[in-house]
């Protein structure tokens, strides 16, 4: 239908839309954050969800203690190599669809304790993270606007054909490699090899 | 028309109601989401880390013998104080049947004596 008619329709009070928009629409709206946090920007994160911030007024406010009924995963600060297993393990256990959020500098690159020798360089080597929040810690707003370009992200989705995302596509991974602990490091395939 | 027809077609829209989200959900996911299950996504939910040990453990039912001599020795007392707070305006035939109930508890321990599960091992 082309754009016109449509207007005239709008201005009736008749609102068109289609089946990938309304899914996509319903989805954006109803992130359910899996209630879990690493380090001090999970102190922003649940300031974020405090009425000062209000992360409810994005429909992302209902923390779920179980990653069963979570489709964000909120990767809040620093992930020491002892738990990353669990985090890896955590976000294979959220059903499809499911999103990752790297908040922080320590979850995008290990931060200030990149080189420290138990500190694992980014959630990305192990996740596929969505959205990267720089910030150390990054505040409130910031989260905000990450989930706001997760939700924009979200809305452009496809519902069929070659670009669409990873949970309507059978043939892509639904669990990503847990790392184990080797004797000096972390081992298991990684996502990609740090630079 | 049968004037009670109009509840049948309100039972038939309230189920309808309910049942056709369920069915819209149902077919959403057979047609659009695959399944993708997975030995870690299978796995019990033990907040990230593997759950151990397994859940198949043996489980002792002679705990029953405890909750026997419970019942004889709690329950005996919770009855028997009113009993005696009660004693003197009593009946000869609540007086019978007190004692009849009070015999059925001792029994009960007659047994668990009898048993030797009243010995500290």
């Amino acid at each position: 239908m082309n754009q016109q008619p449509q207007n005239d329709l709008t201005r009736q009070g008749v609102v068109l839309t289609t089946v990938e928009d309304l899914y996509n629409w319903g989805r954006k709206n109803s992130l359910w954050p899996l209630q879990f946090g690493l380090a001090c920007c999970a102190i922003e994160m649940i300031a974020a969800s405090m009425a000062r911030f209000d992360i409810a007024r994005f429909g992302a406010e209902v923390f779920r203690p179980s990653p069963r009924q979570a489709d964000l995963m909120i990767v809040s600060g620093t992930i020491t190599k002892k738990m990353a297993p669990q985090v890896v393990r955590l976000f294979n256990q959220m059903p499809e669809p499911k999103y990752v959020i790297a908040m922080g500098s320590c979850a995008i690159s290990g931060g200030p304790f990149r080189d420290g020798y138990n500190v694992l360089q980014g959630i990305d080597l192990y996740l596929p993270v969505d959205i990267y929040i720089p910030g150390c810690p990054p505040r409130p707003e910031a989260l905000l606007e990450g989930l706001i370009h997760l939700q924009q992200k979200i809305a452009g989705q496809r519902l069929t054909g070659p670009e669409r995302p990873r949970h309507l596509d059978a043939n892509a991974p639904g669990e990503f490699p847990v790392p184990e602990f080797g004797p000096h490091d972390l081992v298991g395939p990684r996502l990609h090899e740090d630079a | 028309m049968h004037p009670y027809l109009f509840l049948a077609i309100f039972c038939l829209a309230a189920l309808v109601f309910a049942l056709a989200p369920l069915a819209i959900a149902w077919l959403w996911a057979r047609f659009f989401s695959p399944r993708k299950p997975g030995a870690v996504k299978n796995a019990n939910y033990e907040c990230g880390l593997d759950a151990q040990p397994t859940g198949w453990v043996q489980f002792k039912f002679e705990y029953y013998l405890y909750g026997i001599i419970f019942l004889i020795f709690d329950v005996e007392t919770m009855f028997l104080l009113p009993f005696a707070a009660a004693f003197k305006g009593l009946s000869v035939a609540a007086c019978f049947a007190m004692l009849l109930f009070v015999l059925l508890l001792a029994e009960g321990l007659a047994w668990a004596w009898a048993r030797g599960i009243l010995a500290l091992k």
